[in-house]
């Protein structure tokens, strides 16, 4: 059935409180996505039921799936609204449903703090230790083979779909997720990233730490950046093994 | 009492310097200030990590001279300013390029991941306006990949603790304290007009609250939003410079916005498909036939009008950006050549992709971006040809900034003057300023110019605090106090715009001035119209004054009222953009206008291009209620000679498709 309108439902709600869905139906224009739907929101915040209402808040930046701000819950899936493209949500006037993320408190309507997936790379340490910014030459040289290896893990964005997706990441587990781990996998790679690789990979023993996943494999499909999840959770699975095991007598 | 200079003040809190914005610019700024032993405290609306920088695609540049093509930053220096057109200062300028492999080699220890040569050097691709490889990248997300480096290493400030002048650890007090989803309401300007920190805003709850601050540094990227839609990020609203220019910093330049030649077209956005597309190899063209509406990859080789290889046969795809973008806003609007019958040009990789192996090279170096337009457009851009229009993209001007020469050209080193604004006290690092570009960027500067502007701005920042007479930990609480009261008067003000007399929803108010901003003050610039958008902004400023409050609550996120801040600050940022664009008559970079094009004008006198008689100098604009003042002051030219800027350019390209009779 060809439509000229979009309908939207949306779970709105406050940072506490009860939440209560709201229906928009805005113009379909060609090439449209979940963001310049909420756009239009904006402009108009009317509900299809005739009813004033306030614009729906709700998180974005770059609009082109490389900042990972806007992850939210489409018809029922953790995705960014800027690549959620209506043509494909929706090709015969479908409802679309937004909702917000369920395992970070809700700030407001489709906002989340995601602060706890930002603390996690505190944890582990997710840096190289540069002895500071003034000038010490060039850095070390790597293989076109692990640049290869390294740049794929390095586009995570921190925007959550993995850890929305993943049943042992919650409020009541310590889990800091597949996303760290695989950040981990690519400093302990860097040649001097290395230099620190055991105290990255106590970390990923310790508490919230890869005992911690349940191997549902569920991240690793629903990244939007296609970085191989499990495969890091399987490489630092016997990189802290191998540690657990011989870590004494590297320690000497 | 504490020595101004001792880091706790006798009360015992900590004496920090103050950053607002979490990009490139702003990251290198606090890393900076954190090595010279200042805590800062940093304001960002977005969560650092999803700033605007990391929407960079195609690299940054250093001639390091990996390829052995005999380039130095001397070259990259000269090729900067007359990429620029000679209008921007240069020694700043000199001082970026000279910086530039240092600048890579330090990102390059911070675990960026960087495109390699077999070897395990750094590779480099080529971008506009140069013919050298001076690009690092790594694949097409370089923005991406750079900001999370500082981001990595201003994470690990924020885990390391302040120490006081004995060296011991102050309990609790960490370098780096970041406020994330915080807004900039206002500066706090003492009765001599020194800043002395800010009002923040918290986006989670409305809270406004102080933050004092020995220096501040405003690195809050560009005012793409001005223009509805563009290349930038939502949250690129230039409210934080039109804030400091309604209360007093000088804006300079604004009429230089730069409009990339390559992006996909879109309702919300216009999507970048970056230079280096084109610096592998990626080729512009569009059908020989104007009525040829078949898809690209339908159209035979003979059948494709390669309009700027046959134009500019030594630099070819790869001119710099005002000029590829006017050469194809000129193609496709006034000549009548279009992409699949639409409004676009072709731009095309498949030739690169025939083979396994080249399909693979290139899906390595470009896969980041190609993937977006696979994602948005909805095409596979390895088999189609990609369907193209300019964009904004960049603005060269911003806050003004003073500088200090060196004897050799460059900047001076630790001066306080370097990155200052006009307001003392208050700095600008990043897109923010307009330091570096002149009146058109290069591509692959903006990544440099924004890390090096924080590699200068920490130390201008910690000289300003050493030299100041006194801290502003040491005032007493009434400036901040008044400041505070104001700023949440503003606010109210803002929120209780909820009776039926606010009749006009910000959000179409908004759309209104992106639309006119495009069609008027971009590629192509007349008077007539830039008078009528004058007349039309001053119109939009009075209806502004009935823009709603869409959303009564208060206590919790509420977007749409504090988007009317940001909404007034685009009024003002537009004024300041078009002025400036009226007021100069000349073409220079990317302020073009036809009629004094020589080209489109052989026999007019007046038609001399660009101007260096009467027009080589910085706009600078000053707040006044009735609307931006304008004065100018001469560009530092104490280096290079000025040239003309020329990329050999074919007068009348041997296979030009005649023209229809009614083009142009």
């Amino acid at each position: 059935m060809a439509t000229d309108t979009v309908t939207l439902k949306i779970k709105r709600g406050e940072a506490k409180g009860a939440s209560t869905w709201e229906e928009f139906k805005v113009p379909r224009k060609p090439m449209m996505n979940v963001i310049s739907c909420l756009m239009e929101v904006q402009k108009r915040p009317v509900t299809t039921d005739n009813k004033s209402t306030t614009p729906v808040n709700w998180d974005c930046s770059c609009l082109e799936e490389v900042c990972g701000a806007c992850t939210m819950v489409i018809n029922g899936r953790a995705r960014q609204a800027c690549s959620a493209l209506v043509h494909e949500l929706s090709p015969n006037g479908e409802a679309i449903t937004l909702e917000p993320m369920t395992k970070f408190p809700r700030v407001r309507d489709l906002v989340v703090d995601r602060q706890r997936m930002f603390d996690s790379l505190v944890k582990t340490k997710a840096w190289i230790n540069v002895d500071g910014s003034h000038q010490l030459g060039a850095g070390p040289r790597v293989s076109q083979e692990d640049q290869e290896v390294m740049y794929p893990l390095s586009r995570c964005m921190t925007c959550g779909c993995c850890v929305e997706s993943c049943p042992n990441y919650n409020e009541r587990s310590d889990f800091m997720g597949p996303q760290v781990i695989s950040l981990a996998r690519m400093y302990n790679m860097h040649p001097s990233g290395k230099m620190q690789a055991g105290a990255r990979l106590d970390a990923i023993m310790g508490e919230g730490g890869i005992s911690d996943c349940g191997k549902a494999q569920n991240c690793v499909q629903v990244c939007p950046k296609g970085i191989p999840l499990t495969e890091s959770i399987s490489v630092m699975g016997r990189e802290t093994f191998k540690r657990a095991l011989f870590g004494w007598l590297l320690k000497g | 009492m504490a020595a101004k200079s001792s880091i706790l003040t006798q009360s015992g809190t900590v004496r920090r310097a103050i950053v607002v914005g979490g990009g490139l610019g702003g990251l290198m700024t606090v890393i900076k200030l954190c090595e010279a032993g200042i805590p800062v405290d940093i304001l960002s609306l977005v969560p650092v990590k999803r700033s605007h920088s990391a929407c960079a695609q195609g690299g940054i540049n250093a001639s390091v001279n990996i390829k052995g093509e005999g380039d130095s930053p001397e070259t990259h220096f000269f090729e900067t300013v007359k990429g620029g057109d000679f209008l921007a200062n240069q020694p700043p300028a000199k001082g970026m390029a000279y910086a530039a492999p240092g600048i890579v080699f330090m990102l390059d220890r911070m675990g960026v991941p960087f495109n390699r040569t077999p070897e395990g050097n750094l590779d480099f691709r080529r971008f506009g306006g140069t013919l050298f490889h001076r690009t690092a990248f790594a694949g097409a997300t370089t923005g991406q990949q750079l900001l999370y480096a500082l981001d990595e290493q201003v994470r690990r400030w924020e885990t390391i603790d302040v120490e006081d002048d004995k060296g011991v650890t102050i309990p609790g007090e960490k370098m780096v304290r970041k406020f994330e989803y915080w807004d900039l309401a206002s500066l706090v300007i003492d009765d001599e007009g020194v800043c002395r920190g800010v009002i923040g805003q918290d986006l989670k709850n409305g809270e406004l609250r102080v933050f004092r601050g020995d220096a501040v540094c405003l690195a809050t990227g560009g005012p793409g939003m001005v223009f509805g839609r563009s290349t930038n990020s939502v949250i690129n609203t230039g409210s934080a410079a039109a804030i400091a220019y309604r209360q007093g910093a000088t804006y300079a330049n604004g009429e230089f916005i730069q409009v990339h030649p390559t992006a996909i077209p879109g309702t919300d956005k216009l999507r970048l498909i970056s230079e280096s597309v084109r610096g592998e190899g990626g080729r512009v063209w569009v059908p020989k036939d104007r009525n040829d509406k078949r898809p690209g990859a339908q159209i035979p080789e003979g059948e494709r009008y390669y309009f700027l290889e046959e134009r500019y046969p030594k630099y070819k795809n790869l001119v710099p950006r005002d000029i590829a973008s006017r050469e194809i806003f000129r193609t496709v609007v006034h000549e009548g050549f279009s992409a699949e019958g639409q409004r676009a040009a072709f731009l095309d990789v498949t030739h690169l992709c025939k083979t396994p192996s080249g399909k693979a090279a290139v899906r390595k170096k470009l896969e980041g971006v190609l993937e977006i337009y696979e994602k948005f457009a909805g095409q596979d851009p390895y088999d189609n040809p990609m369907k193209i229009f300019p964009a904004v993209h960049y603005s060269m001007g911003g806050l003004w900034c003073d500088f200090e020469k060196a004897e050799d050209g460059t900047l001076k080193a630790q001066s306080a003057r370097n990155q200052a604004t006009s307001i003392p006290g208050l700095y600008a690092s990043g897109e923010v300023d307009y330091q570096y570009h002149g009146a058109n960027r290069l591509g692959a500067n903006s990544l440099l110019s924004c890390i090096y502007g924080g590699m200068v701005t920490g130390p201008a920042m910690a000289a300003w605090r050493e030299g100041a007479a006194k801290s502003a930990f040491d005032y007493g609480s009434a400036l901040f106090d008044k400041a505070l009261a104001k700023a949440k008067a503003e606010h109210e003000a803002f929120a209780s715009r909820t009776g039926s007399e606010f009749d006009v929803n910000p959000y179409q108010l908004h759309d209104e001035l992106g639309d006119m901003m495009l069609n008027k003050v971009t590629v192509e610039r007349h008077n007539a119209e830039l008078d009528e958008v004058l007349g039309k902004i001053a119109e939009m400023k009075q209806r502004f004054k009935r823009a709603a409050a869409l959303d009564r609550a208060s206590g919790t996120m509420n977007q749409p009222v504090v988007f009317l801040r940001h909404l007034q600050g685009m009024l003002d940022l537009a004024h300041i953009i078009t002025k400036g664009a009226r007021e100069r008559e000349e073409c220079r970079g990317a302020h073009y206008k036809p009629v004094y094009d020589p080209e489109l004008h052989p026999n007019d006198p007046k038609a001399v291009g660009r101007d260096d008689q009467n027009w080589l100098k910085t706009t600078l604009a000053t707040y006044t209620p009735e609307g931006p003042a304008l004065s100018y002051e001469p560009v530092d030219v104490s280096l290079l000679k000025l040239a003309v800027r020329d990329y050999g350019k074919v007068k009348k390209p041997a296979e030009a498709p005649k023209a229809d009779a009614n083009a142009r």
